[in-house]
């Protein structure tokens, strides 16, 4: 199978000078069915190394499945998902984890419960290498490589900027804290690709501003590739380098946002079209 | 160290000598990464060199104006005694400005480097960077979202730093010359005052002026290289750079600093300061939070508590200050300290503070005895920048809460016919910068200065006491006293009320705006099950405005006692449909009321007062956190508060 996408798979330069890498994840006509709903068809696209890539649509067009595709949640009947130059066979979820592959939800999935540093530190978990034994004495091997992995969670608190609630259950935070939490444990996997679903939903301006400053500097300044599904266009227009859009399960759509804001054929999914 | 002292003409000088005599000792702690990061004196003193070497590197002048924008945080500590070593002077600023009112500091002193903490800041400067003729070269701390931008003029802290260790054996003589130049004339910081009336004005103060002060005030209350402050007071303002330079560094004690100000409580219970500084605002936020979570705890507890506050109350105070008291009265308030004080005391971080002082505005009566009753030295200060802080303060035998203390070592104190407070101190400042006119109108020929503020001495004390803005002390229509703060203050005591201004120049009778407590008005509604769904709908509710008008009557009753300002009681009032807030110019940035702005902004309204209107309708503009503008309106209720009759004094008598 060695059939090209319309885009190139070798990196290229951003308006504003980011250099981005070759492709990282390719998705090749993948479909995937429920029972007789088809809730992808036929959709090819791709991913580069270093990229903010969005997926948009109306509801109910197949975003969240796919992301689900690519989080291995979902295994398609037809199609295949490349991954770094090599097909990618049916995997569960933790194995793609442990791939470099994390993801945030669209209703939040935090332990509710556990405080703000708990949470991020079960992003650590692919990390964590010590016997459950070694684990429960607290001895050796366990307390050096909790250490470790504490450091490097202190380091998203500082990020994110969420020193305050370090010790607070999240059950207790406002839905925009929520949220950024929910990112830091996904950034505590150090993903090379960050999936997020809808990260600003239910946000206000205030939030959504922040959130987007964390997500360019998250691929500023750690290199990951982001993809990510948003419904707020202006904020998907700002941040992301190349935009797919998919409607009934079709891609209608994909390139730059200036492309892609010019295609009729995604100005009538947004706007509707009359049938006369 | 009498001998010695004679060296100790700079602030370098002073780091110099703490890194030589206690090299070993924390100076500064900041926590990070959720641990305390320590850096001991020797340590500072290396860091600083570095910086400075790294300035002299970049090719800084002596005379040049560094600008100093962040929170507090060890970094820009150094980077004030840094530029200090080179002959330069830091302008710490505040983070908060917008663009605009720092480039009208940056403008006015010139500032040729910029010292700034994050992508932020470094926005604002580059914002304005083109009024800015004089400005060459910025600093920055955290490199976060800024590696992308043009480097020719920014440069990252650690990398000047880097450059100046790499270029140590070319710069450090001149480094050294430098410091030697250095001397008790030569200016120590230039920070600008928040400019409750138009401009802000940078106010000169030379090393004279600070250590001087920071001696004598560490004199006063026997500070010692033990203390630890917690650094979280604007750096901008004269009381951070007294305390977490002054004094820091002329005993050599520790300064803290919080890992974000969100963190600040937090890390304020896990430091546990000795030394320790907070507006009135602030321990009344604490207190009121206190007794909040109290009103949500268990019967038992809740016993407890006033049990023993009342115990405390009782006892407290006198314990404090030394005075006898009866063996009763100690072996309940031992009891009280187990059960209550003292583990209260430690969930505030206020349990080994030796020296706490207030200022800025009047404190509360009761909130002051709240703090002293359970042991915590809490005393008053009267100062300002141009003072160098210190004009009065109170002794730990003599504590009061409506007054502001005795004169501070060192500085004479005198009020002039028309009842404005005036001083004359080793601290007292050099001038304002560029602008000769208002130094001659604040200081005359002999180094008295006004304070603008207009007070009493108590005849049997000594103790002084401040009743108002001198400016704002007008007269009513009937010739009759008119001190606005003084009404204000009585009603802030209120923790319901947030902010309160009195308007009555001129005028017949006395009105008021009122801005509601969130917090406290808040969590009144949730225990009445009243729903709310903002701020003005909150501040417009009924029963609200009957509980507000209740603490007026209550207050009016008071200033009905006072001789002179009887006529200040409140005719009418109204509770304002939004916070008075800084970004609107309606406070300065030290949380002050600007009253010319908000009685020009509020004209309608305050007619409406005057008028004698039942409601009033209004819509006034709002600026966003990010600067955008927008409008709120809202129709406000007036009401009419009962006063008490004077009985109109005989001409004749």
């Amino acid at each position: 199978m060695n059939e090209m996408t319309d885009n190139s798979t070798v990196g290229y330069t951003t308006e504003d000078g980011r250099k981005i890498g070759d492709t990282m994840m390719e998705m090749k006509k993948i479909t995937l069915r429920f029972g007789g709903v088809v809730a992808i068809e036929n959709i090819s696209f791709d991913i580069h190394e270093g990229e903010i890539r969005a997926i948009i649509g109306p509801n109910g067009a197949g975003k969240s499945s796919m992301l689900n595709v690519i989080s291995g949640f979902y295994n398609p009947q037809e199609g295949e998902v490349w991954f770094h130059g090599s097909k990618r066979p049916p995997m569960h979820p933790y194995q793609v984890a442990e791939q470099g592959i994390a993801r945030t939800f669209q209703n939040i999935a935090l332990f509710k419960g556990m405080s703000t540093l708990d949470n991020i530190m079960t992003g650590r978990m692919t990390k964590m290498n010590a016997g459950m034994l070694s684990q429960a004495i607290w001895w050796g091997k366990a307390a050096r490589e909790e250490e470790e992995h504490r450091q490097r969670v202190e380091e998203i608190i500082d990020f994110l900027e969420i020193q305050a609630i370090r010790k607070t259950p999240v059950g207790r935070l406002p839905y925009g804290m929520q949220k950024r939490v929910e990112l830091g444990r996904a950034l505590a996997s150090e993903p090379k690709l960050l999936l997020l679903d809808e990260p600003m939903a239910g946000m206000n301006v205030e939030e959504k501003e922040d959130m987007s400053r964390f997500i360019l500097d998250v691929n500023d300044e750690f290199g990951t590739t982001i993809a990510l599904i948003e419904h707020d266009m202006g904020v998907v227009m700002d941040i992301s380098d190349r935009v797919v859009v998919m409607d009934y399960g079709k891609k209608i759509g994909d390139g730059t946002p200036a492309e892609v804001l010019a295609n009729q054929d995604v100005i009538d999914a947004y706007l509707g079209v009359s049938n006369d | 160290m009498a001998q010695s002292n004679a060296a100790l003409e700079s602030i370098p000088a002073l780091l110099a000598r703490n890194a030589a005599t206690f090299g070993d000792k924390a100076a500064y702690r900041e926590k990070e990464y959720g641990i305390w990061q320590r850096w001991n004196w020797g340590q500072v003193a290396k860091e600083v060199e570095e910086l400075a070497l790294g300035f002299l590197n970049l090719g800084i002048h002596e005379g040049d104006f560094v600008a100093i924008i962040g929170r507090n945080r060890p970094y820009f500590y150094w980077a004030m005694a840094a530029a200090q070593s080179v002959g330069a002077i830091p302008v710490p600023m505040y983070q908060e400005q917008n663009a605009e009112e720092m480039a009208y500091v940056l403008g006015h002193c010139g500032a040729r480097f910029v010292v700034a903490e994050d992508q932020e800041q470094v926005d604002k400067v580059i914002d304005v960077q083109d009024e800015l003729h004089q400005f060459e070269h910025m600093v920055y701390i955290d490199p976060r979202g800024l590696r992308k931008y043009d480097h020719r003029r920014l440069h990252e802290f650690s990398h000047v730093q880097e450059q100046g260790r790499a270029a140590r054996d070319e710069f450090l003589p001149e480094l050294k010359a430098r410091i030697e130049r250095l001397n008790l004339d030569s200016t120590c910081v230039m920070l600008y005052t928040s400019g409750t009336t138009g401009k802000p004005k940078g106010v000169v103060l030379s090393n004279r002026n600070i250590i001087t002060t920071a001696q004598s005030s560490c004199e006063f209350d026997n500070l010692g290289p033990g203390e630890d402050v917690l650094a979280y007071l604007p750096m901008a303002w004269v009381g951070d750079f007294i305390f977490s330079i002054g004094q820091a560094y002329w005993t050599g004690f520790c300064v803290n600093c919080p890992e974000s100000p969100e963190t600040m409580m937090t890390d304020l219970r896990e430091i546990g300061p000795t030394y320790y500084f907070a507006p009135p605002r602030f321990f009344e936020g604490q207190l009121t939070s206190v007794m909040i979570r109290m009103e949500d705890s268990g019967r038992f507890k809740k016993w407890l508590f006033d049990k023993f506050m009342g115990v405390a109350r009782k006892y407290g105070p006198d314990i404090l200050a030394g005075k006898s008291v009866g063996l009763k009265g100690r072996i309940s308030y031992a009891l009280g300290n187990l059960f209550v004080y003292g583990p209260l005391k430690n969930t505030l971080g206020l349990s080994r503070v030796r020296v706490g002082y207030t200022a800025g505005e009047a404190i509360g009566p009761e909130l002051f005895e709240f703090y002293r009753s359970l042991g915590i030295n809490l005393k008053q200060l009267y100062g300002q920048t141009e003072a160098t802080v210190y004009i009065t303060q109170q002794p730990d035998s003599d504590v009061r809460s409506d007054t502001v203390g005795v004169p501070s070592p060192g500085v004479e104190v005198v009020i002039r016919d028309n009842g404005e407070v005036y001083y004359r101190s080793p601290g007292v400042f050099v001038e304002y910068y560029n602008n000769p006119e208002s130094t001659a109108d604040t200081k005359d020929a002999e180094g008295w200065v006004a304070t603008g503020d207009a007070g009493y001495f108590e005849k049997d004390t000594g103790q002084l006491r401040i009743i108002d803005r001198a400016k704002d002390v007008g007269k009513m229509a009937d010739g009759g006293m008119f001190a606005p703060k003084f009404v204000e203050n009585k009603l802030k005591f209120f923790p319901d009320i947030l902010e309160v201004v009195v308007f009555g120049a001129g005028r017949d009778m006395c009105t008021a705006f009122v801005n509601i407590d969130l917090t406290a008005v808040g969590s009144w509604a949730e225990r009445n099950n009243v729903a709310y769904a903002s701020y003005q709908e909150l501040a417009g509710h009924p029963e609200v405005y009957s509980a507000i008008a209740e603490h007026l009557e209550e207050v009016n009753k008071s200033v009905a006692q006072d001789e002179m300002l009887s006529g200040c009681q409140i005719n009418r009032f109204l509770i304002l449909h939004k916070e008075l807030d800084a970004d609107d110019g309606e406070l300065t940035r030290t949380r002050k009321v600007r009253r010319k702005i908000i009685g020009e902004k509020y004209a309608d309204l305050i007619d409406a007062l005057y008028s004698g209107k039942s409601e009033i309708y209004t819509e006034t503009e709002v600026t966003y956190e990010d600067g955008r503008k927008g409008s709120i309106s809202a129709t406000l209720e007036i009401r009419d508060v009962p006063v008490v009759p004077v009985n109109q004094k005989v001409a004749a008598e």
